[in-house]
């Protein structure tokens, strides 16, 4: 039997039960890991996805035609037992489990290893092959726990609010936001979102995840601005909007604010190494939890990954897709916050050409 | 070390000015004075020779991460600074220790110095296993000689200032030879760096020199100035900035960088002078029977030498070409104007009569336009065009205009369009970026016809044209070399720069001193860039 999963234009093919995984290209049938931009895409036939995300998907791509599934309910599709596996990355985020012949396979979408109170916790699933993302796959990349990098934050909102300074906390508007939102402690002042991140509060609130009141700017007394904390998408940085907060104190919220290179670049304040993807370590128990023997890697570092997985035993190869080129998909510092759909007509004038540097760097080796 | 790291984080993460002197102040007021004396060598600029070679702390953390090689230096490639680099790749600690700064210098890094490889490797392991990831950045930056911090030695005055409630000007005196390496941070020290303003400030100075006074570019017309005569005129040399300090017996020679030079000029440190007196000038290389200074380029060989024979000492001499005279008989003449310094270092200097202390020459003309004919001539006097010294005005601190200004009134740099051939990314901020560029000019002609690289030059363009011509470099790369790229010949910049001189080691035969990007050509395709021979036109208007 040939590989059951394999890579077309369209995206991740599953063979024998002849549907796609996050395709990237309009296709018949789609099983979609998460809602997030570069894995969910507009104009499949049909979609399959985990339950607790159906709210997000539909909010982001409009009337489709979607099966939820809970997690660990079981379907047969052509003769592939499919199921669904939480993935720990976002609300409603799955690896998809596909069983046909004896062999099982999972593909990951992306996923992150230390659990959070926004979302199901990270399930390792045994399986033969493993397809797993690669977004911080060096050894630099390791996370400080969620609760003392929450924290830093609240330690450093108190700060700001204690001298009379608003703060503004720039975050992916799904996923970052709603994690940063769940950790903050609300008695230091009054909590405000920007209109592209209430949406998806309403989202997590729906499916019981306990996200602290939040308003929007129109709504809060001016006065209440000065211990207030906000949180925005990238794209509001620099941006009119943002003139309103008068001397601020600002910080961006991401897994590559690791490097001083790049946080200094981001021109913040502060840089709060937060991520829904696994670091490095991460990777390392993720994948050895599923014993796999064989693991295809995607979207990040993929020549380093399968380079070091085939050194330490495992038969690694890589996959080409088009992932991680989108908001949240972290690809590199400088391209995601611009790319993100709510982009602000203010983002920065030279976006577009970083944009397509990275983009030109197929191979996958992060630019960051 | 954690205070010091925490302070290091602050300075590092802020760009607010504010920000910044507020952590400053909140750590000088309450570190030890111990700790606080060697902070303040690191945050004005002291560079600590390397404890530990680069190759073995790169050995010994690829051995404490058990990582291979080439894992390392992918991540040193993401990361784009080598003590970061490290500082994550190691596995978390198991243990905290909270160590003083002083401590760490004294007794912990300062011993690995010379030490045999194992025993290094020992105490590293230990070491990199008590600390988090900011103070394992601090340490290696600290072993490793590299450190650098995102401020100002004027803001570390101003801090010292604010907590010892004195004047920021006498804590930039006090400062003066903090960061030589040859005196010991020591709590005694800090604690007088602070202190009071005493009546013995003079005798503490030892062989210290007097900050520098700074000039500003005159950017306006000189008209703007008001008239020629209230200004004293004299050629801006291009040399080594320096004072010349006589106390107790003994000679000093301080360049601007506040490095002690007195060993690489002999013949200056040998100049007879008075107890009590410190000359501001220029070093310069001054063949006894010419009419004016030696290229930079001559200087630059004797820069380089630790041992000097006597014979590079027959070859390029140098003379100190005095135009200040800052203290004499141990009385600090600051205060006085321009003028009436400068008729004190007119008598003294005559007085000295030495060969290798000349008078900075006064330009005379009576009109600004006058001295514009006389300032275009200056390539021909070896000199980078004119000082304008404001007759009123005191030796100031820095580089103010509090107390009088002194402008550079320089000639227009050289420029040229030139091909960019390589790049190669840059490092810190710009690490990943593609900021380092290597510039081609043409040679020879029709098929012959080829780019010559002569420049290499990375300042002089905004965060956006870099992310462009950033862009260009990856879309254009022909082959890697390392982290070297070269890319096809697509874009041309105009580079400036202030000399020229022949030089057998580059491919062009010729070198460029101080090259900068001016402005991208744009509007210029590859086949108009200028050639070599434009080149060698410069070189040889410039030695006729």
């Amino acid at each position: 039997m040939g590989d059951m999963v394999v890579v077309r234009k369209e995206g991740l093919y599953c063979v024998p039960g002849d549907f796609y995984i996050d395709p990237w290209r309009p296709v018949p049938r789609a099983v979609i890991t998460h809602a997030h931009g570069d894995h969910a895409r507009v104009g499949h036939g049909h979609y399959l996805a985990a339950a607790p995300g159906i709210g997000v998907l539909k909010s982001r791509l409009g009337d489709i035609t979607v099966d939820a599934m809970d997690y660990g309910q079981t379907v047969t599709h052509n003769g592939v037992k499919i199921s669904l596996h939480p993935a720990g990355h976002v609300l409603g985020s799955a690896q998809v489990r596909m069983e046909c012949g004896g062999e099982v396979w999972v593909a990951s979408g992306d996923y992150k290893v230390e659990p959070d109170k926004t979302c199901a916790p990270f399930e390792p699933v045994r399986c033969d092959t493993f397809i797993t993302e690669s977004t911080f796959g060096l050894p630099i990349y390791r996370w400080q726990p969620e609760a003392e990098l929450m924290a830093e934050i609240n330690a450093w909102w108190r700060k700001n609010a204690d001298e009379g300074r608003c703060s503004v906390v720039f975050a992916y508007s799904f996923g970052k936001a709603q994690r940063i939102l769940a950790g903050l402690d609300a008695s230091i002042g009054t909590i405000v979102c920007h209109g592209s991140v209430e949406p998806l509060n309403r989202a997590y609130r729906a499916e019981g995840v306990d996200i602290p009141p939040t308003v929007l700017v129109s709504e809060i007394d001016k006065a209440l601005l000065r211990r207030a904390m906000v949180i925005a998408p990238p794209s509001a940085s620099g941006s009119t909007w943002m003139k309103r907060f008068g001397d601020y104190s600002d910080a961006f919220a991401s897994g590559w604010m690791l490097l001083r290179g790049a946080r200094r670049r981001r021109g913040v304040d502060r840089g709060f190494v937060l991520s829904d993807h696994a670091d490095w370590p991460g990777l390392m128990s993720a994948i050895k939890a599923t014993e796999a023997e064989r693991v295809i890697v995607t979207h990040g570092s993929i020549p380093t990954l399968v380079r070091w997985l085939n050194q330490n035993g495992l038969d690694a190869s890589g996959f080409e897709t088009e992932y991680g080129d989108e908001e949240e998909g972290e690809v590199a510092p400088e391209t995601a916050p611009e790319a993100a759909p709510e982009a602000a007509p203010e983002a920065a004038p030279d976006a577009a050409a970083r944009d397509s540097a990275v983009a030109d760097n197929t191979a996958g080796a992060p630019d960051a | 070390m954690r205070e010091f790291a925490r302070l290091y984080a602050d300075l590092d993460e802020t760009t607010s000015t504010t920000r910044k002197l507020d952590a400053l102040k909140a750590y000088f007021a309450s570190a030890a004075p111990e700790n606080a004396a060697w902070a303040v060598y690191f945050l004005a600029g002291g560079k600590p020779r390397q404890a530990v070679p680069t190759k073995l702390l790169r050995q010994f953390a690829i051995d404490y991460a058990a990582l291979d090689e080439w894992l390392f230096d992918e991540s040193y490639a993401a990361v784009g600074d080598f003590a970061e680099t490290i500082a994550h790749i190691l596995p978390p600690p198991t243990q905290r220790s909270d160590i003083g700064l002083a401590e760490w210098m004294e007794e912990r890094i300062g011993p690995l110095r010379g030490a045999d490889p194992g025993r290094i490797r020992e105490a590293l392991f230990g070491y990199w296993n008590e600390l988090d990831w900011r103070e394992r950045f601090l340490l290696v930056k600290l072993i490793g000689g590299g450190f650098r911090v995102g401020v100002s030695r004027l803001l570390v005055t101003r801090a010292l200032a604010a907590i010892a409630a004195v004047d920021s000007k006498l804590i930039a005196q006090r400062l003066m030879g903090w960061t030589d390496g040859r005196v010991k941070p020591t709590a005694a020290g800090f604690l007088q760096l602070i202190a009071e303003q005493s009546d013995e400030e003079h005798k503490l100075r030892g062989g210290q020199p007097y900050p520098f006074f700074l000039s500003h570019q005159l950017a306006a017309e000189p008209a703007t100035l008001g008239e020629p005569a209230d200004w004293i005129v004299e050629w801006k040399y291009d040399g080594i900035r320096a004072q010349l300090v006589r106390r107790d017996g003994q000679s000093f020679l301080w360049s601007r960088g506040e490095d002690l030079i007195t060993e690489r000029f002999p013949e200056l440190a040998a100049a007879r002078l008075p107890d009590g007196m410190v000359l501001d000038g220029e070093v310069l290389i001054w063949q006894p029977d010419s009419p004016m200074p030696s290229a930079f380029a001559d200087l630059q060989k004797r820069i380089g030498r630790k041992t000097i024979s006597s014979k590079l000492l027959a070859e390029l001499p140098a003379v100190l070409c005095c135009y200040d005279l800052l203290e004499l008989d141990g009385v600090d003449l600051r205060a006085l104007p321009q003028h009436e310094r400068r008729a004190l270092l007119e008598v003294e200097v005559a007085k000295l009569d030495q060969r290798q202390l000349r008078l900075s020459p006064v330009v005379e003309a009576d009109s600004w336009e006058a001295l514009a004919v006389l300032r275009a001539g200056s390539r021909a006097r070896s000199v980078e065009g004119m000082m304008l010294k404001a007759r009123t005005a005191q030796y100031g601190v820095g580089r103010t205009k509090d107390v009088g200004t002194w402008w550079k009134w320089k000639i227009d740099p050289y420029a040229i369009d030139a091909v960019l051939l390589y790049a190669q990314p840059g490092s810190g901020r710009r690490a990943s970026l593609y900021t380092d560029y290597t510039f081609a000019v043409w040679d020879g002609a029709g098929d012959e016809r080829k780019l010559v690289p002569f420049a290499k030059a990375y300042s002089g363009l905004t965060d956006a044209e870099i992310a462009q011509v950033d862009n260009v470099i990856r879309r254009t790369t022909i082959e890697k070399f390392g982290p070297v790229r070269s890319v096809k010949p697509t874009m041309v910049f105009e580079i400036g720069f202030e000399g020229i001189a022949l030089s057998p080691r580059h491919k062009a035969g010729i070198a460029v001193r101080f090259p900068r990007i001016l402005r991208r050509r744009s509007d210029k395709p590859v086949d108009e860039a200028d050639t070599l021979d434009m080149l060698k036109g410069l070189l040889e208007a410039a030695t006729a």
